[in-house]
């Protein structure tokens, strides 16, 4: 192992450098040159902390504690932050998950990126220029004479990322250690950037150690992966052992979590009476001013949908789609400027707040941030008994209500008097469920509901709703940017693009067989499409195995 | 960028109008009759009747505020009760002392508290940190007047290195105009360095939690170089903003400085006129406040333009 | 990672809160001490005073301190000691009554202007315009077009204050009912007044009492610089203002009279801004957090 790159061993973080309170355990792992090494794990589990510890851009408050991070056999926790300025850059460089807070808003993209020129190498400015240019051609950004004059905020998310990239590896180095890099991007600007990466490590050889929790990303990028959980490492092996025979219990339930992109069977219920539905629902957004022009905003237009009691619609699109502003509008969080919406026979679109509010209770809705979504400083049970206690219900009746749903969640009813803080980011997701369900409503509206949920936990709050809408019968509305969410839980699917509907039809149809090129490209561009993690082997044999079922 | 700039121009036209409103109405709200407030208990009849003629409060309430707009606008701020002098003649000549005090204190402000403020936040914890917060929170705790009547008594009494009291116009030469600017303008300042010390500090530390700094770390910069390049370029809108905030410090600031050390400014003219109850000089000078206040704000948004490409753009 | 913003643990009682905040270090201590001193010499000022602070002692004028007069006496002959002690009362009235005033005048109005779009760009004009006057220059006039008593004292130092209230209330407000917990609330058929004092309401509370501190500080302050410009409460009333107004001439003669209220109000002053740094610092979890995330 002596042409390691680098070589991590027994690294230990702790809160203050205390051993006593450590958050990586005695993590020990190598990545060989050219190789891509990806390190997966849940929230909490160090992965983010094992990177930052290896540029030595820890947080103020963690320090190591023990061990060895040797890059070519140079210990980084003992070397001079001097030396670590000179190594940054030109032997090892990363790039961050938000491309749009990682880059310095007042500074032009191409200084951004000579300064690491200016600070590693004697080249004048033109040439600085020259070498810059280059290596944003490189890394396919299109006009880069203009783009080099650019702010971030003028820029895409997909060409920020670029743009780090670019700065990431202008000196070559031989270690790119990649934070989440595609996680705050589109699916399809993912594709791309993945793409991108593993063309310029073939090119330029740099190993790269690849932090995700998608394994959806995994399948796509890694030869060998480390699998870490709450600070320590549960196993290390090639990308294709791991995903057809994971060691671990833990690898095993991360990737059986994983929703499979085989499109549910279809259910029966055409007899079903209609829920919700919409007929050329538009939502304009004006912006007026003084003396610009007033700007006008289409967030969506012409949204005609049908949802049939205990039916779930999946309503995905990328960032801009529109598919949140038709929530909303269904909700009457905001008015929508034209067409209806009709609630079980109920026209709700433009009617008053006053007259609208009898019709609150049949449509609930559940949010993305199960921080944000329960008031920190009211006791649990109360929230949840806010809506019926608004429409009459007896207090006391509401709260005995209140303990039946969070048993219904999975929660112990006794829990109702504590406070939001005191529940994990899963359980919160359940209590909102249950003060949606409280209402007793005819529709439930979930705006990417399970998108800020690790991902075993996500495979529990689906299946909490699955469970819920065959008791209670309700329909739903899921909106979400996940393909594979959508299969596992979409009896219908509607595909949004710019606010307009590209397509929409039965989950099978539109994710199985998709008539238009978009759906195609986002079906495509869904990481590890290949592979069925739940059944650990990939798609082409499961399909395999089903046909052989069938004759 | 342009349609900004004008924006922001027509938003600072209804702010100066409330204030000339407030302003009119200030006197005509005032429970009871406002040229008896003016002219004092001892006033005849004869007296008031003057008053109420000269200040027009005869006339029906929209007419004497057209009135007074239409003078205002034409720069006619009126005369004085006491003296009979036209208002905008006894502002012009007091304009000297008020103007050099305010740009010498905030000069000497900015050079001394934003180098104060970075080097707390970035020996953040520090005796260093401790010391500059320290001198902040005293500097905003304690009043000007007793700062200088302490300056007095030190420098200018006991060790006799500056005259009490007074003021010489810089044209009378340099010297002796610094020798009396020199112990006002260290009373104010103390005030001003706090206040955009802190508000350094405080954004300071802000963002050098930011994405982007860690990033300029990633590149293999040296400290000094994101400290000032990253850091500091980014922390120009807060700290300009708080500048222009202060200003009206400032302006309440010279208020009392110029009583403390007698200078012959806007400010003493305040007092007096208050005190003589010379209506239209205090009412002037409000206006003339607020009117530096708005435009100095108004400047700052417009430098804003130049500080941060997000709003050159949009 | 964790992005918990809430506090870990139950809720603590307000008193050990309180009791934290207090012994958070040894200069807020120290500066709660001085603050509870001056308040109990407020409240007891006839009992430890050696003398009527209006007592004229033609005999023994600007006397330096003494043990007869521990800080000397002014132009009249009056007892400096006690005319200071006395001067609390009408400071602290000032202080805390401006302060309350402010807050609740302010919180109603920000309350409206965050919640009811219409009213909203009226009211900020209005605060606006308010703004751009400076305090003092504000404040003087007030007090000399109604003539000076405590109360038009009052009214000139919590107008300049509530417009700085009205913009924090405001500010709160437009951001929390960005929160997903507001829309729940909304979509669960709430009232507009039930959201407001249930879900709107308490995130301002926080923010309020450090204001409120501050404002504090800031009344007596300007209290003082009125009195000193002789544009405050009338001349006979011990004020600490007051006292320095008449040491001015003096000042040669017999400094104590400038220097001794002048001491104690800057003491009180940076009592009650350390105090509210204290609280604010215990209040508001992001800055005592900063750099354990991520």
């Amino acid at each position: 192992m002596s042409d390691t790159l680098l070589d991590i061993r027994n690294l230990g973080i702790g809160l203050g450098g205390d051993p006593a309170h450590e958050v990586v355990k005695g993590l020990t792992l190598g990545i060989q040159p050219g190789e891509t090494m990806c390190l997966v794990g849940e929230s909490g589990s160090g992965k983010s902390l094992t990177a930052l510890s290896v540029m030595g851009l820890l947080p103020k408050a963690l320090a190591p504690t023990r061990g060895q991070i040797l890059l070519k056999g140079e210990d980084m926790l003992t070397a001079s932050s001097k030396r670590m300025r000179g190594l940054r850059a030109t032997a090892m460089s990363m790039i961050f998950q938000e491309p749009m807070t990682a880059l310095s808003p007042v500074h032009r993209v191409g200084d951004q990126i000579a300064e690491v020129l200016d600070a590693h190498t004697n080249l004048d400015g033109k040439a600085r220029r020259k070498r810059v240019l280059e290596m944003m051609e490189h890394v396919h950004l299109p006009n880069v004479e203009s783009l080099y004059y650019s702010y971030p905020h003028q820029l895409s998310g997909g060409q920020r990322q670029r743009i780090m990239i670019a700065m990431a590896l202008i000196l070559r180095p031989q270690l790119l250690i990649a934070d989440e890099p595609t996680t705050a991007l589109d699916v399809t600007t993912q594709k791309q950037i993945l793409t991108l990466i593993r063309e310029l490590r073939e090119e330029q050889g740099t190993a790269v150690l690849f932090i995700t929790h998608d394994m959806g990303v995994v399948a796509e990028i890694a030869d060998d992966v480390t699998v870490l959980r709450l600070g320590e490492v549960e196993e290390t092996r090639p990308v294709d052992a791991l995903l057809r025979q994971p060691k671990t219990p833990y690898s095993r339930k991360l990737l059986q979590a994983v929703p499979s992109l085989i499109p549910r069977p279809p259910r029966k219920l055409n007899d079903r009476p209609i829920v919700l539905q919409t007929t050329d629902l538009g939502m304009t957004y004006e912006s007026s001013g003084w003396f610009r022009k007033g700007r006008s905003v289409v967030a969506a237009k012409e949204v005609n949908l049908t949802l049939r009691q205990g039916q779930t619609l999946g309503i995905v699109g990328e960032s801009g789609s529109g598919k949140s502003t038709v929530a909303r509008c269904i909700v009457r969080l905001i008015d929508p400027t034209t067409g209806s919406i009709r609630i079980s026979g109920t026209e709700v679109a433009s009617i008053s707040q006053r007259a609208l509010k009898p019709h609150r209770r049949k449509v609930q809705i559940v949010f993305q941030d199960p921080f944000r979504s329960l008031n920190p400083r009211i006791e649990v049970g109360e929230s949840i008994i806010e809506g019926p206690t608004n429409f009459g219900v007896p207090r006391r009746k509401a709260m005995d209500r209140a303990r039946e749903l969070m048993e219904l969640v999975g929660l112990p009813g006794s829990a109702l008097d504590r406070y939001p803080h005191q529940f994990s980011g899963g359980q919160r997701q359940r209590i909102a469920i249950a003060r949606a369900i409280a209402m007793d409503p005819d529709l439930l509206v979930a705006d990417e509901a399970v998108s800020a949920l690790d991902v075993s936990v996500q495979a529990q709050v689906l299946e909490l709703l699955d469970d819920i809408q065959k008791r209670l019968g309700i329909g739903l509305l899921f909106i979400t940017h996940d393909l594979r969410v959508a299969a596992q839980i979409c009896d219908d699917v509607m595909v949004m693009q710019h606010g307009k509907v590209v397509e929409y039809g039965p989950a099978a149809t539109v994710l199985g067989d998709p008539k238009t090129e978009y759906t195609r490209a986002l079906i495509e561009a869904a990481p590890g499409r290949d592979w069925d993690f739940g059944n650990f082997r990939p798609v082409s044999e499961t399909m395999a195995a089903m046909k052989q079922q069938q004759s | 960028m342009l349609g900004y700039i004008v924006q922001r121009i027509l938003a600072a036209i209804p702010v100066m109008g409330f204030v000339a409103l407030f302003v009119f109405l200030l006197l005509r709200l005032t429970p009871g009759d406002p040229a008896a407030i003016i002219a004092g208990d001892a006033a005849t009849p004869a007296q008031l009747a003057a008053i109420r003629e000269r200040l027009g409060l005869t006339d029906p309430i929209h007419v004497q505020f057209i009135n007074w707009i239409t003078d205002l606008l034409r720069g006619d701020f009126g005369v004085s009760i006491i003296s009979g002098t036209p208002v905008i003649n006894m502002i012009g000549s007091r304009l000297e002392p008020t103007i050099s005090l305010a740009l010498t204190t905030i000069t000497l402000s900015i050079i001394i508290a934003v180098p104060l403020g970075v080097i707390a936040a970035w020996k953040q914890g520090t005796i260093i940190d401790r010391l500059v917060m320290a001198i902040s929170v005293v500097g905003f705790s304690v009043p000007i007047f007793v700062i200088g009547y302490v300056m007095i008594q030190i420098f200018a009494m006991q060790l006799g290195w500056f005259p009490v009291q007074g003021f010489r116009s810089i044209t009378e030469g340099l010297g002796p105009f610094a020798q009396r600017i020199f112990l006002p303008t260290i009373s104010l300042t103390l005030l001003y360095i706090a206040l955009i010390a802190r508000i350094t500090r405080t954004s300071m530390l802000e963002i050098l939690n930011e994405d982007y700094v860690r990033t300029a770390h990633a590149k293999g910069l040296t400290d000094t170089r994101v400290l000032m390049r990253h850091a500091l370029r980014n922390c120009a809108v807060p700290i300009v903003t708080v500048i222009g905030i202060g200003f009206a410090l400032i302006i309440s600031g010279v208020v009392v400085t110029e009583s403390v050390f007698n200078l012959p400014g806007i400010g003493r003219l305040t007092v007096d006129a208050v005190l003589a109850r010379d209506y239209p000089v205090i009412q002037a000078v409000i206006l003339l406040a607020s009117l530096v206040y708005v435009v100095v704000n108004l400047l700052i948004d417009i430098a804003y333009v130049f500080l941060d490409p997000r709003i050159r753009y949009q | 990672m964790s992005t918990q913003a809430a506090p870990s643990g139950g809720s603590p009682s307000r008193i050990a809160q309180l009791r934290e905040i207090v012994f958070s270090s040894p200069i807020v201590t120290f500066a709660a001490l001085m603050l509870l001193l001056i308040v109990l010499a407020a409240i007891f000022a006839p009992w430890i005073t050696p003398y009527d602070p209006a007592r004229l002692s033609p005999g023994t004028r600007l006397r330096p301190a003494s043990d007869a007069h521990w800080l000397g006496t002014d132009a009249f002959g009056r007892d400096l000691f006690s005319r200071i002690v006395y001067g609390t009362r009408i400071s602290l009235a000032v202080g805390i009554g401006a302060a309350v005033a402010a807050v609740l005048l302010g919180l109603a109005v920000g309350l409206i202007a965050g919640f009811f779009r219409t009213l909203d760009a009226i009211l900020m004009r209005v605060v606006d315009g308010l703004m751009a006057i400076p305090n003092i220059l504000l404040a003087i006039a007030i007090v000399a077009l109604s003539g000076a008593s405590i109360w038009t004292v009052l009214v000139a130092i919590t107008i300049p204050e509530v417009p700085r209230v009205v913009r924090l209330v405001r500010s709160v407000v437009l951001s929390a009912r960005e929160e997903p917990y507001v829309e729940a609330a909304i979509a669960a058929g709430s009232s507009t007044w039930r959201i407001l004092t249930r879900h709107l309401l308490p995130n301002t509370i926080a923010p309020l009492i450090v204001q409120g501190t501050y404002i504090c500080a800031s009344a007596i302050l300007i209290e003082a610089i009125l009195s000193f410009l002789g544009a405050g409460i009338s001349p006979e009333t011990p004020t600490w203002g007051n006292i320095m107004a008449e040491g001015r001439i003096y000042f040669q003669i017999n400094p104590g009279i400038i220097f001794w209220p002048g001491l104690v109000l800057s003491i009180t002053i940076l009592s009650i801004n350390l105090v509210g740094d204290a609280v604010r610092d215990a209040l508001d979890p992001r800055m005592a957090k900063r750099g354990i995330d991520r």
